[in-house]
Parts: C-alpha cells; structure tokens; sequence
C-alpha cells in the first residue's frame, strides 16, 4: 500500500535564508547591471540615481553576506537535508548512486529519478559550487567595495585580493558571476518545478512551507 | 579655543632665508608658495611650512644620481617643463643631480666616471631615482648603457643609495614595456631589486609636483612617506581619483557622457560610460592636476586610463570600455555579451528539456514501477 506522509524537511532558517538570498540576489543582478552600465537617462540633476544603486547594492551586499554566513552555519546546527555532509554527495557510495540516478533521469535514460527526502545529489552537487560562487562572490564585491576607503575594515582584510587578481580582474569576475548566478537561477526553477511535477512531492511548495510529501513505500 | 601646542610662529619663515631665496631669484612670493604647496601636498599641518624652508636651507645638498632604461623620458620631461619659477624649479636649484643622462653636459667615460666618484662619495646619502623599467630576458642585453646591463647598474645605484625612488609607471611596475607579450622580459625596479626599499611613484607621466613634495619629506624628515600596498607613498596615492573627481556629482546622479561630442559630454557629464578608470585608479590628480595645475585628462573630457595603476596597459584596457574583455573569447566580446550566451543557451536547454519531458513516457508512478 502506497500511503502519504507530511514530512517536515526544510527548516526554517533554510527557508529564511533562501528567500532572503532570491530577493537579494534579484536587487544585487539589478542594481549591479546598472552599476556596471548604467542604462537610465537622467536629465534632473538633483537626481540621485547611480547613488541610490549604490546605496541599495551595499545594503543587498551586507544582507546576503548575513544570510550566506547563517546558512553555513546552519550547516553545522540543522537537520540532516541541511548539513555539511548532504553537499557532499562524492563522499558516499550511495551519493554516487544517486547523482547518476538522477543524471540518468535528466538525460532520458532512466525513467524515474531515485528516491530522496531532500535534495538530490545532483542538485548538491550544483548548490556546492552555487555556494563556492556565493563566497568569491561576497569577497569580490567587499574588496571592491573597500577601494573607495583605503585603511578602511574591508581594505585592510580583503586589500589584497587586489593587489593579486588586480581590481579590473576582480570587476570581470564579479560580473562573471552574475551572470552564471543567472544561469543556475533558470535551472534551478525549472528543476524545482520539473521535480514537482514528476515526483508529485510538493517540492515547490516545500520552500514555502517545509514540508514535503513522502511515499513511505518509495522509502523503504 | 587655545591649544598650547599650536604656535604660530612655527608657520612662519624666517626673514633671512626668505631673503636668501631671493638673493638667488626666487621671490618670496614663490618660495611662500612653495612652501605652502609643499605642505599641503604631504596633508602636513600648516605650522610645518617653516620647517620646510630650514629643510630646505640646511647644508646638505643631497645628491641625485638619475638612471633612465627602458623609458621614454617622459618623467623627466615632466620634472623639467616648468615655464615659471615653480616646485620643480627650487628643488632643481637646490638639488645637486651628479648624474641624468639627458641633463648633464658630461658624457661617455666623464659621465660615467663622475657617477662612479659621486656613488662613492655619497654611498648610503644621495637618492636614487629610476625613470623606466628593467629589462630581464637574456641576461638583460636589451637595455645597457656604457657596456653595463640596466640591471647591474640598478643593482649598484639603488644599492648604495640612502632612498630609491621609481619614477613613472615604467620603473614602478613594468609600464609599457612590460605589457603583454612583454618580448624583453621588463620588470620594475622593485622587482629587479628586491633587497632594495624602493618607493613608486607612477603615472604617465608622474606628477613633478608628488615628486618634489616626496623630496622635501625625505629633506625634512631624514626618509621617504609612508607607503600602501602598491609601494606608493600615502599623500599622493591614497584616495581614488573617483572620490575626488570634480565629475563626481554627475556620476552619482546619473548623468553620464554616451558619446565623444555628445549632449552630455558637451554638457560635462561623467566620463563612466566611455571607459574611465578613475574608481579603480589611486592618484592625486583632481586635485593636484598637471602642467602647473593647470588641467588634467578628465577636466579636458577624457576619462581616465588608469596609467598609475600596475600592467595598466594589459588590466585597464580597453580604455574605452568599462571592464576588461572575457578571455579567450575573441576581441569584441563583452563579458555581458557572454553572460547573455550563457543565460540564454541555459535557458533554452532546460526548455527544450521541458518539452521533453513533458512528452517522456513512464511518469505515472503505477507503471514506473512495474517497468523498474
């Protein structure tokens, strides 16, 4: 008998830090691309338009540094979906299993994806790099940042990716980023609503909620 | 309110050096300004001016051996072209400059010879100033002057000199010379002298007036600014050329120059969109500017291009262009053209993958099952 069991797998500072991240990553893409190449004429000049950009993406800045740090941490202190060792599928056997299981599925060679409570591992194994591009993210920009204070907190600590990378090569990979952060957002909807559809869990409705649908006998 | 420590008799100059300077033509009117400009240019309090002037006054003429490689004497040109009695001018006067090769009236064997004496002499008390980059490829044969590599001789002068100073991007970083594909191996003095306390003083050329404000506080304090990160001396190089941009409230309005001649270029808008480097650039210009301050690049409508930054000609190009290009990606590709590429290419993958499975076989679970 197949039967249906609420599960509650993502907790709430996994859903608070994900929200925060979609909105600031939303305002960081918009406010940056307008930094970066600023597309709005402004014939007013008591206008404040490249200073309120500004204002907004170091504030967006500052916050999704806040969540990104919280959700690592988070790593150490949650469930099992959300720890250290579910973003790194490599390390098991069974991890292996299921990332080509799931490659597998993606592919049109297997007909179901594996069984999994919370993320697949493919999909961790893209949230360990997204993770990698959050950090060089956060450290580029800080260090960007710091060029218009120098002997300034974040000159003095991150100064010297400039001297290593250059402060040019640091704006190009910012941008860089952005622009794969892009990437990985269209697949990681599509993938979340893919799932949803496919494995009827409620894996959309799961990251408002926490909750997710199981099939105890998929489980067992 | 009174402060105890603030004397005003130490901002003053002394009546007889004063005089002095005007027995050898420089007016008091210039010297004052000299004085003055020389202080503020090192952030000094105003009460340091008199003991500019004594520095100034003391009998230690100090002596300046001048090497140029592979440079285009440009920083000298710079250190020279004063139409006026300026910075420049007394520093110049009161400087005993014992070698520079397109200054002195020796050459060949008394040229070399009268370094060679003064080097000894002075050995551990003149000032070293390297205008140009090393070259290193091929035991340095690019460069040599009187039968003796650029870097032996760099060795030897910034060796025994009491203070090295790097003049122009060239000998600060490698400048032109060094920019890809870089064919004689040319590095800056620091590089090419490691064991040696250099301090650069870049750009293309240097501002004379950096130059001369350094001199004096090596004269009145005994050694060189302090420095950042880059090896460049604080006063000079210690705020962005952004922050201090007479163009800023443009910037932060968003008012900004599409085109050369345009309607906002006409109107003196932000430079920003045709490629200025001034928020990645360190310098003094908006405020200190050249040619006796009469102008500078963005006060004549040309963005920065970054020429005191390190491999400027490979990191801040191209100048008109705000980012550099993605490598390996062609010369006209933008790093938004790629992203675009990318999220678009992306876009249509998982589409397509939409489409696929949507019309794949085996999703009801009962028959997934069965087949399994």
């Amino acid at each position: 008998m197949s039967t249906l069991e609420l599960r509650y797998v993502w907790e709430w500072p996994v859903r608070l830090t994900h929200w925060i991240n979609v909105i600031s990553i939303v305002v960081l893409a918009v406010t940056g691309f307008y930094i970066g190449n600023p597309f709005v004429a402004v014939p007013d000049v008591n206008a404040y338009v490249m200073g309120w950009m500004r204002f907004l993406h170091f504030i967006f800045g500052y916050l999704f540094a806040i969540s990104v740090v919280v959700r690592i941490i988070w790593m150490i202190f949650g469930n099992k979906y959300a720890r250290f060792k579910a973003f790194a599928p490599w390390a098991s056997v069974e991890g292996w299993k299921n990332m080509l299981g799931t490659f597998g599925y993606y592919t049109f060679v297997k007909r179901k994806p594996p069984f999994c409570v919370g993320h697949n591992a493919l999909a961790v194994v893209a949230y360990s790099g997204i993770f990698v591009l959050f950090i060089i993210q956060i450290l580029s920009g800080f260090a960007l940042y710091g060029q218009f204070a120098p002997g300034s907190f974040w000159d003095n600590t991150l100064g010297s990716l400039l001297v290593v990378f250059g402060s040019q090569g640091l704006r190009l990979t910012h941008h860089l980023i952005m622009w794969l952060l892009i990437a990985f957002a269209i697949q990681h909807i599509y993938s979340g609503w893919m799932m949803a559809i496919k494995e009827k869990n409620g894996t959309m409705g799961s990251i408002f909620s926490g909750y997710k649908f199981i099939d105890t006998e998929d489980e067992s | 309110m009174h402060d105890p420590e603030f004397n005003v008799e130490e901002g003053q100059i002394p009546e007889e050096i004063l005089q002095k300077w005007e027995a050898r033509g420089v007016s008091r009117r210039d010297f004052l300004k000299f004085c003055s400009v020389m202080t503020a240019s090192l952030a000094l309090p105003s009460t340091f001016m008199g003991k500019i002037a004594e520095a100034m006054e003391a009998d230690n003429r100090p002596s300046v051996i001048w090497v140029e490689f592979q440079g285009c004497t440009g920083d000298t040109e710079a250190f020279l072209r004063s139409n006026q009695p300026t910075a420049a001018e007394i520093i110049l006067d009161y400087l005993s400059i014992d070698y520079h090769e397109t200054l002195m009236a020796a050459a060949g064997h008394q040229a070399e010879a009268a370094k060679q004496a003064s080097m000894e002499k002075y050995k551990g008390k003149y000032i070293a100033i390297v205008e140009g980059s090393i070259p290193m490829a091929e035991n340095g044969i690019y460069c040599t002057i009187a039968g003796d590599s650029a870097l032996n001789i760099a060795r030897k002068v910034c060796g025994n000199a009491a203070a090295t100073i790097a003049v122009g991007t060239c000998s600060s970083y490698g400048g032109l010379p060094a920019a890809d594909p870089n064919p004689t191996g040319a590095v800056s003095v620091s590089e090419a002298v490691p064991g040696v306390a250099v301090m650069n003083m870049p750009g293309c050329p240097l501002n004379t007036e950096n130059l001369t404000a350094a001199i004096v506080h090596f004269l009145t304090f005994g050694r060189l600014p302090a420095t950042d990160n880059f090896g460049r001396p604080k006063f000079a190089y210690g705020k962005r050329i952004h922050d201090n941009c007479e163009r800023r409230s443009h910037f932060d309005a968003g008012q900004y120059a599409e085109k050369f001649g345009g309607a906002g270029h006409r109107q003196g808008w932000c430079l920003y969109k045709l490629g200025c480097k001034g928020p990645e650039t360190y310098h003094n210009c908006p405020t200190v500017r050249y040619n006796e301050s009469l102008s500078w690049p963005v006060q004549a409508g040309h963005g920065c291009i970054g020429c005191s930054e390190p491999q400027f000609w490979d990191s801040m190009t191209p100048f008109y262009k705000r980012l550099p290009q993605v490598p390996g990606f062609g010369v006209e590709a933008t790093v938004d053209k790629v992203g675009l590429g990318l999220a678009a290419a992306t876009a249509v993958a998982f589409g397509a993958h939409g489409i696929a499975s949507a019309l794949r076989k085996g999703d009801d679970d009962s028959k997934g099952k069965k087949e399994d």
